[in-house]
């Protein structure tokens, strides 16, 4: 209610401020969309928050910004065909980056721990979370990367004092058909099957002849993709480091608990609604607490939604809520 | 080890020498290296000094005032394995209560507040000195109360969650706290924390002008000759009532509900043990430690800064407890020891002596958390019961698995097989 009634008087108030923050939320939600995407399918099939997970994402930005800038050489004044083809060839190598990263994390310090107490797995995913971490500040120091404006800041439409840019419509637009691709795979394929049945019961599943550990190993790459595709489209626009990935980590976690964790749809609404939060949060004028309490806000909501509606807000009841 | 001595065929003085030892009654058995251990950790500062300062590998040992350190995180990593050990609920936003510590320690013992003058058996502090000024021995004590409190408000709404939930939420808090004493300093125009320059200067302990007099104590820490030295000492002090009631507790009523929880929640919610209740003095003890370390440190620093209240801490901290072993006290406290020490000073002395005796040439301590992290995941995948384990927990860990993935339809575990069997 008086969330309605702030959105409300700032909306009066400043108009423009208010759509320009709308189309900005936007943006930010369709980056964690593909983070919280990562979360929620490993932690469907493992019960496993991938703690690494956030630092993966990481990574794969500042791979993607050795490529962008030092291998292909690209920056402003690169023609449009150049930019393209070099944007496509980057994503294509850190998706497979981020894929095998992610995979071979799980091979290596997850598999062994499949009957392990669940904690165990938990701690030692904070642990390869660290590794990774320092794996990113050993090659890229501790320095921000940022690349050049490679997509056009042009306006997309302008309205009145709101506009909206190419480079924040490109995030939505290399979203979107990602999104649709994994829903089908997920549901239409048999590869899709063999996980929604793995992460229902991984033993009856197994009896039922699926492989369970090429399918864990499978949505890890799957995860791991999708923190590729996330890093490069950060890189577009903000700027990251090799810590970037732990708060940003924890924010798409947030989202993908808030949505529901393990269902998909679920990640991307709370995604889009953590996104829409922060950019309130952070642009409005009218009350808002500003940039230095975002941190706080968002875990406030992890918090308050783990305590009252565990199951989120597509989710279904789990036992562990209980 | 003996049979592996045994083995070898030629060694029956050793062998009799560890017969001649189990025939030792028990209590003086465990407490004779304990005194040992305590003699040379109090004696510490006298022969600090005349160590040698070029031994290979290491370099140098630790000097007092790093000494001080050592000893505040290692309460700290005793008193998270009351809450992760013991109680099997894994806090990953311990630094929420070193934190909560250090500013009540800023709040009750320095100028912070110049709106009001109170004192309170300060000592070392001039009788107009604005702030309030309360005695650092009752503060260690107010810090853990309101700590402990803090634990329990926290630990109210969250500790039905199980598991991983409490984990991220436990995480949560870790990280809110923080950003709260960075940023409350004018909620409402009213300076509470200082914002990101911290509370400082923080009053000192001390036994005042009268027990000077009388029996020679000193005044004030702060003020004294051996300022470092004292610190030390009242740490050790801290660290061995830590110690003492973690290990009575264990092994108290509230300590076996806290174990039967750890081991199996819904069994032991069927034999009748409330679980709100028990887990939440789990959170509460744990907590206490937690402020009353934080509160520790921040007079030994004169200060309590938001930098230093990183979730690189919790994690830090956590890893103590890992590599000691979840739940085993003593190795909770080597453990601890050991990594504080790496902390202090030990991995940029064994950085230094790795490039220099080797073509290697890193910055060990940049990697610090790497590290950590290593020994996280390699602990956890070839020892995860620590380096000393709980002999309870060791057979937990052989038994497999208690997740949903494959409960055991029978338990298998008996009391008297030392090894347990594999399910």
């Amino acid at each position: 209610m008086l969330l309605c009634v702030w959105l409300v008087v700032n909306l009066i108030k400043t108009p423009s401020d208010f759509f320009t923050v709308l189309l900005i939320g936007i943006t930010t939600g369709s980056v964690y969309a593909l983070i919280a995407l990562g979360y929620t399918l490993v932690y469907g099939i493992l019960q496993l928050i991938n703690f690494a997970h956030g630092d993966v994402f990481a990574l794969t930005g500042l791979v993607s910004s050795t490529f962008l800038v030092s291998l292909f050489g690209l920056d402003e004044t690169s023609s449009v065909l150049a930019i393209l083809a070099g944007l496509l060839a980057t994503l294509v190598i850190v998706v497979a980056f981020g894929a095998f990263l992610n995979a071979t994390i799980e091979f290596v310090a997850y598999r062994r721990l499949r009957q392990a107490p669940r904690l165990a797995v938990l701690i030692t995913a904070v642990g390869m979370s660290f590794i990774v971490q320092n794996v990113s500040l050993a090659i890229f120091g501790v320095n921000f990367r940022s690349i050049p404006p490679l997509i056009s800041d042009a306006n997309v439409f302008k309205i009145g004092d709101v506009s909206y840019q190419w480079n924040q419509l490109f995030a939505v637009l290399a979203t979107v058909p990602i999104l649709i691709l994994l829903t089908w795979l997920v549901q239409s394929t048999r590869h899709g099957k063999a996980m929604r049945a793995t992460s229902q019961d991984t033993d009856a599943a197994a009896i039922m002849g699926v492989n369970v550990n090429r399918t864990i190993s499978f949505t890890f790459l799957l995860a791991g993709g999708l923190a590729g595709v996330g890093g490069l489209l950060y890189l577009i626009e903000f700027n990251m480091r090799y810590d970037t990935g732990f708060e940003l980590g924890l924010i798409a976690f947030t989202a993908a608990v808030l949505g529901g964790i393990g269902n998909l749809s679920g990640a991307v609404l709370g995604a889009l609604l953590i996104g829409l939060i922060q950019a309130f949060n952070e642009g409005l004028s009218w009350l808002a607490p500003g940039s230095d309490w975002t941190r706080s806000i968002v875990f406030g909501i992890l918090i308050a939604i783990l305590v009252f509606r565990p199951e989120g807000l597509l989710g279904e009841r789990t036992p562990e809520g209980a | 080890m003996r049979d592996r001595l045994r083995s070898l065929g030629r060694l029956e003085p050793v062998d009799d020498l560890f017969k001649a030892w189990r025939r030792v009654p028990g209590r003086i058995r465990t407490s004779v290296p304990l005194l040992a251990l305590v003699t040379l950790a109090a004696g510490y500062p006298y022969y600090a000094s005349s160590l040698p300062t070029d031994v290979p590998v290491i370099l140098a040992f630790p000097d007092v005032g790093a000494g001080v350190t050592i000893l505040v995180f290692v309460v700290m990593a005793v008193g998270l394995n009351v809450v992760v050990g013991y109680a099997g609920l894994l806090d990953l936003g311990y630094v929420a209560f070193y934190a909560i510590g250090a500013y009540t320690a800023g709040w009750l013992a320095s100028g912070q507040f110049e709106q009001v003058r109170f004192h309170f058996g300060s000592v070392g502090i001039s009788r107009e000195a604005q702030g309030i000024h309360i005695s650092v021995w009752l503060v260690l004590l107010c810090a853990g109360l309101i700590t402990a409190l803090g634990g329990i408000l926290i630990g109210l709404p969250t500790l039905r969650l199980r598991g991983d939930y409490l984990a991220i939420v436990t995480l949560g808090f870790g990280e809110i706290i923080p950003q709260f004493v960075r940023n409350a300093d004018s909620l409402h125009g009213f300076d509470l924390t200082h914002g990101t320059f911290g509370i400082s200067p923080i009053d000192s302990p001390g036994f005042g002008e009268g027990l000077n007099n009388a029996v020679g104590l000193p005044v004030s820490f702060a003020q004294s000759f051996d300022r470092a030295r004292l610190f030390y000492w009242a740490a050790l002090v801290v660290l061995l009532v830590t110690v003492f009631c973690c290990y009575r507790l264990r092994d108290s009523r509230l300590g076996r509900a806290w174990i039967a929880i750890r081991e199996d929640e819904t069994a032991a919610g069927a034999m009748g043990i409330p679980l709100m209740r028990t887990k939440t003095w789990a959170y509460a003890i744990g907590a206490f430690f937690g402020g009353v370390a934080g509160a520790y440190v921040a007079s030994f620093n004169s200060g309590a800064f938001p930098s230093q209240f990183h979730f690189n801490i919790s994690i830090f901290l956590l890893c103590m407890v890992i590599l000691g072993g979840m739940g085993s006290l003593w190795g909770v406290v080597i453990g601890g020891a050991i990594l504080a020490w790496l902390n202090v000073e030990g991995l940029a002395n064994i950085g230094a002596w790795a490039n220099a005796h080797t073509p290697l040439n890193v910055e060990v301590a940049k990697y610090e958390f790497g590290i950590y992290g290593v020994i996280i995941v390699l602990m956890m995948l070839f020892r995860p019961v620590g380096l000393i384990p709980e002999r309870r927990r060791k057979r937990e860990l052989e038994e497999g698995s208690h997740g949903p993935i494959d409960d055991p339809l029978y338990d298998h575990r008996d009391q008297d097989e030392p090894t347990g069997t594999r399910a």
